[in-house]
């Protein structure tokens, strides 16, 4: 009866209206603040030397989307995860902190002084073995004993930094190399940092992913209605651990640029409290956390929201004590912005508007 | 008796303001949607103590004037008039309807299950903090009694069966001090010793004075119980008519705007063709978690159906065959060959379809795409590395909805904003694209309109006769597969009683076998 005639495109665009609209707003924020304070810095992009004699890019913009890129990548698997089992993975800050604790240790096994694209390689598949042996773990409890994902992944989230601690000890190595430095910062010669070119990279993968196989299709079937998923003879369990398979692939990734920027290895802070931003970051996207459709690129974005936001109010002086206080109150914003009652009324809105300019037009 | 048959427009004039014994009257009510106009002046007016069926088929209007008069839309245009108001009475939200003295019971039961029976009659709707569950449970167990309702007002909901939630929800709505009642499909999902009970206290209402809005698809029971009716075109009004005046079979030519010649055209392709001699499946001793063993064997272009109360083991049986249950044991051969299905993915690598019995929860995948759900089947027998193209999976989504005539916007809509019949097409079209060699269809034909039950039965029959494939065909509507049924089985208690075929297959020797020979 009624025939809704809102077409696909319409709707894939309008989940990224929300987040596309945020970014917007902070970038016109920034702009007319600069403008009054007699102050573009916000935007401007230089060129420098940097410590190893090469130049690069800087300014704050580039530091935003170069801050955001373990983020992102984080954002994307907590993605696939979150579409596919209708819940968030809360320990991804630990399990990376275990797997920089294997990546370091594998490098420190080939020695630190001693570097070599080899031991990265095999550092990094270490890494990335032991992280996916880890988010199986939590997608066993969750795909196969149906235990909510926050409760199930509350287990490595409070014991995952200990089990780092245990590989590696309290030391925190330094890592000082070009190899290490090539990863964290910028290739020499190549003026935009690396993670930004990994952020990239790995969205590409995913990408390529979704177009070689019906990874999308099977998530997003499973995430809608499981039970009919499986009755079309897809297997809902191995759709769910394979989105944690590729959620510990991320991880693992940003891990691992998170040492080569900081140059160290810190199991008690390396990527703490990003679980918090990785779910705001999908939430922001506009993807539904509670599993079904989603758009990477809205968590991507998502992430260079948050991270943007931290940067202007940086920017603006405020103490980072309270930045959190601040950040909160502009992510409950967009939160309610892009909840479905918001939605709702904004599109009765727009039908009241519609219709009555018809009646005018009728009316003539 | 003809000129007994009121017009829209006689009516109008007739309902200037609140007559005598009249508790409802809704004049000139039009709703528009974008792209739709739902209501066009429609008149609907409910007496005292009547119950008046609302019939027309899905897209008809009728859950939009219910709708409109429970507050959920606020109606364009048009009065309504509730018997103790002055005026016009103001319904704005549920809550002004539910003051107003009218009562809706969904076909979704919406109340707590984890409560018990007490509490669900009475929550939010006591102002004081303080609640007393004692002496509620005491009025609960009164008004239970009164009504006659087998429900222990401690008892928890969940472990009432779905007929007494049903009958708790018109408990509270009763208790309310309503004075309108609407039912919309409230036997969908009750047996038939059920739906009696709930026609007994649906007369006992009635005889208290309360009138009641009955909408349903099951034209037997809109003649068992109800006074009056009132039939909705394409959201316009057809007339209002007593049960006496209107033929069954004149009710669904006036529903569906035509003469009797679609049912004539039924009976017409209702040459059932003769089974070929290749067994295409054969089961022996097949049993599942929810199943008793069974034999059961299907030959080729062979229409079969299994038949049985709800809750005789019909659905569980197909389930079992298509491996939707864990299969516990049993020997399975398809085409000659042993197979074994574990798993709805089994079965359909041996070439068996299954459409299921619940729609809504193991159907449709609500949010994708009417073209995403239609190739979804298809494509997972494609395999997860070989993902169709954006081009193949549109032409398949446009020939299967131009040849089941779909009606979707485009193939882009979520499945989910259809009607019922559209989105049961969209199912069938999934299997239909997969081209198996046996489709099962458990209840194909359950909520959608009348036309659509029609399309569904001829296109059964189209698809066996002329592609050769079989197709075990299970309906609640005995007739519907007595038409399409070369073979009918028969459950009870989770066991097969009988199969009929030949002269056997007629509706009183299916009761008879439903009910038991001996007893």
């Amino acid at each position: 009866m009624i025939q809704k005639t809102n077409s696909r495109k319409k709707h894939d665009l309008s989940q990224l209206i929300i987040p596309l609209a945020a970014l917007g707003i902070l970038i016109v924020f920034n702009l007319i603040r600069g403008i009054a304070i007699g102050d573009l810095g916000f935007f401007s992009i230089t060129t420098r030397i940097n410590n190893d004699g090469n130049m690069v890019l800087s300014g704050n913009l580039i530091s935003i989307i170069d801050d955001a890129s373990a983020l992102a990548i984080i954002a994307m698997g907590m993605t696939l995860v979150t579409a596919a089992c209708g819940g968030q993975d809360i320990s991804v800050g630990a399990v990376g902190a275990i797997s920089g604790a294997v990546f370091v240790k594998v490098l420190d096994a080939f020695g630190l002084d001693n570097i070599s694209v080899l031991s990265i390689v095999v550092g990094l598949l270490a890494a990335i073995g032991v992280t996916i042996i880890f988010t199986l773990f939590n997608g066993t409890l969750v795909a196969v004993f149906k235990i909510q994902p926050m409760i199930a992944t509350l287990i490595l989230f409070s014991c995952g930094r200990s089990i780092a601690y245990m590989i590696t000890g309290s030391a925190t190595p330094q890592l000082n190399d070009k190899l290490i430095n090539a990863i964290g910062k910028t290739i020499p010669g190549i003026p935009i940092p690396t993670p930004i070119f990994l952020v990239v990279i790995m969205a590409l993968i995913l990408g390529l992913v979704f177009k070689l196989t019906n990874l999308r299709l099977y998530t997003q079937t499973v995430g809608i209605n499981q039970g009919a998923a499986r009755l079309n003879g897809i297997n809902p369990t191995a759709i769910k651990l394979l989105s944690f398979v590729l959620l510990g692939v991320c991880v693992s990734l940003a891990s691992m640029i998170q040492v080569c920027r900081l140059n160290q290895l810190s199991h008690k802070t390396l990527l703490d409290a990003i679980e918090m931003d990785a779910i705001l970051a999908v939430a922001i996207g506009g993807n539904s956390l509670g599993g079904g459709k989603f758009r990477l690129a809205g968590s991507i974005l998502g992430s260079y929201i948050i991270l943007m936001l931290t940067n202007t109010l940086n920017d603006m002086s405020v103490k980072p004590e309270s930045i959190k206080a601040y950040k909160a109150i502009v992510i409950i914003i967009i939160v309610i912005a892009g909840s479905p009652a918001v939605k709702e009324k904004i599109s009765a809105f727009w039908k009241k508007v519609h219709n009555s300019s018809r009646r005018a037009v009728a009316g003539r | 008796m003809e000129n007994r048959v009121v017009s829209a427009k006689e009516l109008k004039a007739a309902k200037a303001k609140l007559q005598q014994g009249v508790v409802l009257s809704m004049r000139g009510i039009s709703k528009s949607f974008p792209g739709t106009k739902a209501l066009n002046d429609v008149d609907f007016t409910l007496r005292k103590g009547e119950i008046h069926a609302l019939m027309g088929e899905n897209g008809a209007g009728k859950s939009t004037l219910i709708k409109v008069l429970t507050g959920v839309y606020p109606k364009d245009e048009g009065q309504i008039f509730v018997d103790g108001v002055e005026g016009e009475a103001h319904i704005h939200s549920p809550q002004d309807a539910q003051n107003l003295g009218i009562s809706t019971v969904y076909q979704e039961i919406n109340l707590c299950p984890n409560l018990t029976v007490a509490e669900n009659m009475f929550i939010g709707r006591t102002k004081n903090i303080r609640v007393h569950w004692r002496e509620n449970e005491k009025k609960a167990t009164e008004i239970l009694n009164s009504l006659g309702i087998p429900a222990q007002a401690n008892q928890e909901l969940s472990r009432c069966s779905l007929a007494v939630q049903q009958m708790v929800a018109i408990a509270r709505a009763v208790d309310m001090q309503c004075k309108v009642l609407i039912l919309d499909e409230p036997t969908s999902s009750l047996d038939e010793k059920e739906v009696q009970m709930l026609f007994g206290l649906m007369r006992d209402l009635k005889n208290r004075g309360v009138g009641i809005i009955f909408v349903t698809h099951f034209l037997e029971q809109v003649y068992e119980v109800s006074d009056r009716i009132t039939v909705l075109r394409n959201g316009e009004l057809v007339g209002e008519f007593p049960i006496s005046d209107l033929p069954q079979v004149e009710l669904v030519a006036r529903m569906m705007g035509k003469d009797l010649n679609d049912l004539a055209d039924l009976e017409e392709i209702g040459q059932k063709k003769t089974a070929g001699e290749k067994v295409i499946y054969n089961a022996e001793k097949l049993s599942s978690a929810e199943s008793k063993p069974f034999d059961f064997q299907i030959h080729e272009g062979e229409v079969n159906g299994f038949t049985g109360l709800l809750g005789s083991g019909r659905s569980e049986s197909v389930r079992a065959i298509f491996g939707a249950d864990r299969v516990t044991g049993g020997k399975v051969e398809v085409n000659g060959k042993k197979v074994n299905i574990a798993k709805p993915h089994d079965a359909m690598k041996a070439g068996i379809g299954y459409l299921p019995e619940d729609r809504k929860r193991d159907g449709i995948i609500a949010d994708l795409s009417v073209r995403e759900n239609i190739i979804l089947a298809l494509q997972v027998m494609k395999g997860f590395f070989h993902p169709m193209s954006r081009k193949e999976a549109e032409s398949f989504a446009d020939e299967y909805i131009k040849a089941l005539k779909i009606k979707t916007a485009s193939q882009d809509t979520p499945v989910g904003s259809l009607s019922g019949g559209n989105q049961q097409k969209v199912i069938l079209a999934r299997w239909l694209l997969n081209h198996p060699n046996y489709l099962i269809l458990d209840e194909p034909t359950r909520g959608i309109d009348v036309g659509t039950k029609l399309e569904i039965q001829k296109l059964v029959l189209k698809l066996a006769a002329e592609e050769n494939m079989s197709i075990t065909f299970i309906s609640s509507e005995i007739e519907e597969m007595l038409r399409t049924c070369s073979r009918l089985i028969v459950m009870r208690d989770r066991n097969i009683v009988g199969e009929l075929t030949g002269d056997d297959l007629n509706q009183s020797s299916v009761m008879k076998t439903i009910a038991g020979g001996g007893q």
